[in-house]
């Protein structure tokens, strides 16, 4: 199997670090470990959703989560910056490490982790607030700029990265829930860089969009790969193809296989994995 | 006059002629249904519809218009009956006055259908007239009675004899069963509006008449009210005891503490609830809240009168005595002086009752703000309190505006706190320590008691009443447009 991969036009686009102030993302060597998890269990109440997940995520890469509906994908996900804590009944055992630092102790503020590692959901949920508002919501809250001058140059560099701003340029005050389906999903992108993260999460990002967003979005991801570790979950494999390096696949609450993403395609060793990518199930 | 059971009898009659109709139409359910399934073959399934369907279409025709007419005649049948009797009026009463003659014709009425008439006495030519006219009157009612009965019976055999011939295989009987259930309900939905029509004409007609007398602007703008003065004919319209605003004004500052106690206790009420309560809190506080709004308002006016005016007067008035020697000594005075009513203890109460209400809504409306904002808000590390401020309240404020609306129109059409809580003296004021009194408390003192249905005093409780519609029913228009287009936003 061949893999796609779209032209980096704009990949020259210089990172505005100097403003989200992390220099230390450039002293990262890409393809070193950025996220580390050993022997993760989740449970839902009694119900035990992911079995002893060990997986490393590696730096300014896109690693791919991959398997049929209700393996866990999502659920592992989310353990990444403990939105499982919004769930009451949700409970998860093992470590999760960032920069080789558990993120499950008490030291850690789950509202400070979750500025440096950004979700993007399924379906876009940009806030009813002026397209402005919703990329300027993070910076607020984190009291990231220290003047109006400041927060709109994080606001015109967040749409930028995101690809948005020719777009939205000329009507920043109108509402983001009046934009297009993938306008408002890379609306929601720019948001989550608004607040400079080290990792951005995505759970199914095009699965509401049409072909044509989804090559947007997919063009995106490539671009921002090389400043941000991105996770991604899809249920498109051509998708997983296209914007992964590598790839990890879940079934049943266990991680099956995880490697180089040509790899995984290519030359499965798990039969379950190979049964999957062929369609066989799922 | 010996007792007569001759009129029970047409009762039972009546009750005797509805059963056979039931039975009849029972019957004609099966031959509808015997009908269909024989043409074809035996089975239902070569019909169109279900069985059933032929049957209740035949039985709906046989039995409705039939018992329509019966009900209609049930109803109506006196009022024609007595239209027929007064149409000749015997020689023997053209002297009468117009109660008289009234009465004579009541105790005809009376006699025929074997009740009890009067005391009057009737002699000579009347009685025989009487006798004549009772007569008269039984001979009217068995004739509608029986014309009743036969025409109903043609009614039934018509429906019958229209609808079994069309009954075979291909009829649709599922669909015109489906109009018929289609129309009844529209019935029902006509009938809820135009009674609400009826009520709205009466308001508007009665108000008409009393803004022949007094003017509506003097109404609306003018500041004495004593309705009491107009019952005097001398000085109907002129004494200027119709001027409605202080009313308005008591009934703005009553609602006005109310919100003031209710907005924010109901609204962080509500947040806490949909927000911060975990689902034991949750499980107890809100069937409580709700059995809370059940409360008769009667309850939370004892309460109001009884409790709080005089504690809040207690208070006033020890706080008054400490400031009588100092530097505020008028305030003190004022203070030391307070009565049990006043505004902000019908206020304060009202809004007590308002809580549940104002919070059962907005949690409604905080709860159908999509999780996914809140997840995209905790998403980007804010907190609990920040993605309720910055997030949800924003999301569910023109819903909440709306709750806000239709506890306002509540609170505006309050009474009997009111009534209880807040005194009867209509005095132009915003000062809560003050007595005040509203529209609705008005409008009870002004219909209680004797009183005649034409003086301006009753009158003007119309007015009142016709006022009050027109503010609530504007307040409820505006706060279900908002609910309703918030409500778009997110389905
Ligand atoms: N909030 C929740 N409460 C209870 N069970 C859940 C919840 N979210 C997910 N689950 C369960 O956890 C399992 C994994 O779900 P999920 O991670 O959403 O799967 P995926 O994203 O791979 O489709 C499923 O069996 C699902 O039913
Ligand atoms: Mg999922």
């Amino acid at each position: 199997m061949t893999t796609y991969r779209p032209s980096l036009a704009n990949s020259g686009n210089s990172m505005t670090s100097s403003i989200l102030g992390h220099a230390h993302l450039s002293a990262d060597k890409a393809g070193s470990t950025k996220i580390h998890a050993d022997k993760v269990n989740v449970f839902y109440g009694e119900k035990q959703a992911l079995f002893d997940v060990s997986l490393d995520i590696s730096q300014k890469a896109v690693t791919s989560f991959i398997g049929p509906s209700g393996c866990g994908k999502s659920t592992f996900l989310r353990c990444i910056n403990r939105m499982n804590d919004t769930i009451p009944i949700c409970k998860v055992e093992g470590t999760i490490e960032i920069d080789g630092q558990d993120i499950n102790t008490r030291s850690i503020d789950p509202v400070v982790l979750r500025a440096r590692v950004g979700m993007v959901f399924q379906k876009p949920n940009p806030f009813p607030k002026s397209i402005y508002e919703n990329v300027a919501y993070g910076p607020r809250i984190h009291g990231l700029a220290t003047g109006k001058d400041e927060l709109d140059a994080i606001v015109e560099s967040s749409l930028r990265r995101a690809g948005l701003w020719d777009e939205v340029a000329d009507r920043l005050l109108q509402p983001g829930t009046g934009l297009s389906g993938g306008q408002q999903q890379r609306l929601v992108i720019a948001r989550a860089i608004a607040v400079g993260p080290e990792v951005i999460l995505m759970d199914e990002p095009c699965s509401a969009l049409d072909p044509i967003a989804t090559a947007k979005i997919e063009e995106l991801i490539d671009e921002l790969r090389e400043q941000f570790c991105i996770v991604i979950v899809t249920h498109s494999m051509a998708q997983a193809a296209r914007v992964s390096q590598r790839t990890a696949f879940f079934h049943m609450g266990r991680l099956v296989e995880s490697g180089p993403t040509d790899e995984i395609f290519t030359n499965p060793k798990d039969t379950r994995t190979q049964d999957y990518i062929t369609g066989r199930f799922g | 006059m010996p007792f007569n059971p001759d009129g029970r009898q047409a009762d039972m009659l009546i009750w005797i002629v509805f059963f056979a109709l039931a039975a009849f139409s029972g019957l004609t359910y099966w031959l509808g249904r015997r009908k269909a399934l024989a043409s074809a073959g035996g089975s239902a399934a070569g019909l169109h519809s279900l069985p059933n369907y032929y049957g209740t279409y035949v039985a709906l025709w046989v039995a409705v218009p039939a018992a329509l007419l019966l009900f209609l005649s049930v109803s109506f049948g006196g009022r024609f009956e007595h239209a027929l009797l007064v149409a000749k009026a015997p020689v023997a009463i053209t002297g009468m006055s117009v109660e008289q003659k009234q009465l004579f014709y009541r105790d005809a009425e009376a006699m025929a259908e074997g009740k009890q008439a009067s005391e009057v006495i009737y002699e000579g030519p009347v009685k025989a007239a009487l006798t004549q006219k009772s007569l008269e009157a039984k001979g009217y009612r068995d004739k509608i009675r029986m014309g009743t009965f036969a025409l109903m019976g043609v009614l039934a055999l018509a429906g019958l004899l229209l609808t079994y011939p069309r009954i075979n295989a291909k009829f649709w009987a599922r669909n015109r069963v489906e109009s018929w259930i289609s129309n009844v309900l529209m019935i029902c939905s006509i009938v809820a509006v135009v009674t609400t029509l009826g009520i709205i004409l009466s308001l508007v007609w009665e108000s008409a008449r009393f803004f022949q007398t007094v003017s509506p602007g003097e109404f609306l703008l003018g500041t004495h009210w004593s309705p009491q003065i107009g019952m005097r004919d001398d000085q109907v319209g002129s004494s200027g005891g119709f001027g409605a605003l202080p009313l308005f004004a008591g009934t703005f500052l009553v609602m006005l503490i109310a919100m003031l106690v209710a907005g924010p206790v109901g609204l962080f009420s509500a947040i806490y609830l949909a927000e911060y309560a975990g689902p034991t809190a949750r499980a107890v506080c809100k069937p409580l809240l709700e059995v809370l709004a059940g409360v008769p308002t009667v309850v939370y006016g004892f309460f109001a009168a009884l409790t709080v005016g005089p504690l809040f007067r207690e208070g006033f008035n020890a706080l008054g005595l400490m400031l009588i020697n100092g530097q505020f000594h008028d305030l003190g005075l004022y203070l030391s002086q307070v009565q049990n009513q006043m505004a902000l203890v019908a206020g304060a109460v009202m809004g007590i009752m308002l809580i549940p209400f104002v919070s059962s809504l907005s949690d409604d409306i905080i709860n159908s703000v999509p999780q996914a904002l809140r997840d995209g808000s905790y998403a980007m590390g804010a907190t609990k309190s920040e993605t309720v401020k910055n997030v949800v309240l924003p999301a569910a404020l023109p819903g909440i505006a709306g709750a806000f609306l239709l506890a306002i129109s509540r609170a505006v059409g309050e009474t009997m706190i009111v009534t209880m809580a807040a005194g009867l003296q209509a005095k132009l004021t915003l000062n809560p320590l003050e007595t005040v009194t509203t529209v609705t408390v008005q409008i009870v003192t002004l219909l209680t008691g004797d009183q005649e249905f034409d003086s301006p005093k009753t009158l003007s409780a119309f007015a009142l009443g016709l006022t009050l519609f027109v503010v609530t029913l504007l307040l409820n228009i505006i706060a279900l447009r908002i609910v309703q287009k918030y409500r778009e936003q997110y389905d």
